[in-house]
């Protein structure tokens, strides 16, 4: 069996970004870098089916330069086997269609069994790279996954809905899944497994190579949201800053 | 323009977010028609013409079948818009629509202006204006970012023929299993976020809960990682609440999480990070670690 898992390097979100020259996208100097959150969830998954299917062989994929090196050896690290680096400079500049195509020209070469990815990434939030990929694979692609068993062939998945509902589903492999939060534990690589990842093979391949579309979204600029908020802003000494909360809190809610 | 606005259903009813679309095509000002998987008993309140699937036969999930309805229903319409929730069943939906058609996808649209459509980027921290390059173009809307429009008139109904099977099987829905509080009911909502540090300090956070005469919440990551139970969660995947104080101690304000609780009376915000996007919709704003803020809040409060 061959397992696909499609991870995306993204900017911890608790940095402060800002907005790059063109104005289209972030400036990516002075960031911290990790695996999309959504895409551990599906790393994990991923590992954890290969331990259940025992000959399993665990391919990770990544977009971009050089830094997303970095990822897919955690992925390693994580349990996969093997590392491809889809190499692009400017994978920003690339629409969902565009990721998911050169995505789909890859596997569709190696016939994977199952391919995971995160439901969304955490910097573009578009939920669309997943489910892209699987129907240009002509394969069930099932999303937002909260729950997963894998017997004779068959998949059973917890969908996530709304409202604290979900819908059970089952499909046949060959198969997508896109993860949700929450899927499972992802782990922690141990330092033994971060030796052995440094010795297991990571391919690069130039993004080109495999990309033949065009993007059919253009992003036309990047900004910080006008303040429609009117919060008020309280900063200072802590004792300070609870006087005046109890203040307010006294002042403008019943509660006090 | 004119648009196919892709109605919700789910365990035999139809859902009001159905009426967001109508909101947002009538803000708008563009001309459309609705498509449902659902039935005759359970249809939207609107003077419009509806392309309905029988439910019972379609399923209520079953993305193959339902991508093939939509775009039978598409090509009835001549829309060249297709518009659905950013909901589990729209972001499911939409790309497999975009591709058919081959047509742009846009995500998570908050706002229509002159340029384009704007879109949250990186945890809502910032907004992205996108446009499309293709004729036809699939959006999706965020929840509650377009005002309902009231459910008024009768629909003028073309049904659509449903035939083949899919490649999926729905099987059933499963409810997250009740625990013994119900937020929904409190005045005072203390909620827990990824500032806490580590489950360890959520006591601390109770203790806050306590003493303002409330509950104590979470946000997703929180529950995520097993500090606290799933009905302590507040968000579109947990509760929706507006109690009269929503106290977010360490939430970044994750869009999901602003969803489920934005509209309460008065929400107060403690975060380290001045720019996080719960300024939005807090109406102050404490900049502080929470760890050393709650429990001087607490002690100063008798608590």
């Amino acid at each position: 069996m061959k397992i696909l898992v499609c991870i995306k390097q993204v900017p911890d979100m608790e940095s402060r970004f800002k907005v790059n020259g063109a104005g289209t996208w972030y400036e990516e100097s002075d960031l911290a870098w990790r695996i999309n959150e959504y895409d551990e969830f599906a790393v994990e998954q991923a590992v954890q089916l290969k331990e259940q299917l025992g000959d399993a062989d665990l391919t990770v994929l990544s977009i971009g330069p050089a830094r997303v090196k970095e990822s897919l050896k955690k992925a390693l690290a994580m349990g996969a086997d093997r590392a491809v680096q889809l190499v692009d400079d400017r994978a920003y500049d690339k629409d969902p269609f565009q990721i998911a195509s050169a995505i789909a020209a890859f596997a569709k070469q190696q016939e994977f069994d199952f391919i995971f990815t995160g439901m969304q990434s955490q910097d573009r939030g578009s939920g669309q790279v997943g489910v892209l990929v699987g129907e240009l694979l002509g394969i069930p692609a099932l999303t937002t996954a909260v729950g997963f068993e894998y017997a004779e062939g068959t998949v059973t998945l917890r969908r996530e809905l709304e409202g604290g509902q979900r819908a059970v589903v089952k499909a046949k492999a060959p198969l997508l899944v896109s993860c949700q939060l929450g899927l499972n534990t992802p782990r922690y690589p141990t330092l033994p497994n971060i030796m052995k990842a440094k010795k297991k093979e990571l391919l690069e391949i130039p993004l080109a190579k495999l990309l033949t579309t065009a993007a059919r979204l253009t992003t036309l600029k990047l900004a910080y949201p006008e303040k429609k908020g009117s919060a008020q802003i309280l900063e200072g000494d802590i004792g300070e800053l609870v006087d005046k909360v109890i203040g307010i809190l006294k002042e403008k809610t019943a509660v006090l | 323009m004119k648009a196919l606005l892709v109605g919700e259903y789910r365990d035999g009813k139809l859902l009001n977010s159905t009426y967001e679309l109508i909101g947002f095509a009538r803000q708008q000002g563009i001309d459309f028609e609705l498509f449902l998987v659902g039935s005759h008993a359970q249809l939207p309140e609107v003077d419009a013409k509806i392309y309905l699937a029988d439910v019972a036969t379609a399923k209520e999930y079953n993305p193959a079948l339902h991508k093939q309805l939509i775009l039978t229903a598409a090509q009835k319409s001549g829309a060249d818009t297709l518009v659905l929730l950013h909901s589990s069943y729209g972001w499911d939906l939409a790309p497999r629509l975009a591709l058919a058609l081959e047509a742009a996808q846009i995500s998570e649209v908050v706002e229509v202006t002159a340029d384009g459509y704007l879109l949250p980027a990186c945890n809502a921290k910032l907004r992205r204006t996108v446009k499309a390059a293709t004729a036809q173009t699939v959006i999706t809307l965020q929840a509650g970012a377009f005002m309902a429009a009231d459910p008024a008139g009768s629909p003028e109904v073309e049904e659509l023929a449903v035939s083949g099977t899919g490649n999926t099987e729905f099987v059933g829905y499963e409810q997250a299993e009740a625990g013994d509080v119900d937020l929904a009911k409190a005045d005072v909502i203390v909620s827990a976020g990824r500032g806490i540090g580590k489950p360890e300090n959520i006591p601390m956070i109770e203790a806050l809960a306590k003493a303002l005469g409330g509950e104590y919440g979470a946000s997703r990551p929180v529950v995520d990682a097993g500090w606290a139970p799933h009905d302590r969660q507040v968000g579109t995947t947990g509760q929706v609440v507006s109690p009269k104080l929503y106290v977010a101690c360490g939430i970044s304000g994750a869009i999901q999480h602003l969803a489920g609780m934005k509209k309460s009376e008065f929400i107060l915000a403690i975060n380290t990070d001045k720019d996080a996007p719960i300024g939005e919709v807090a109406d102050v704003l404490v900049v502080a670690d929470v760890k050393q803020f709650a429990p001087a809040l607490t002690a100063k409060l008798g608590g």
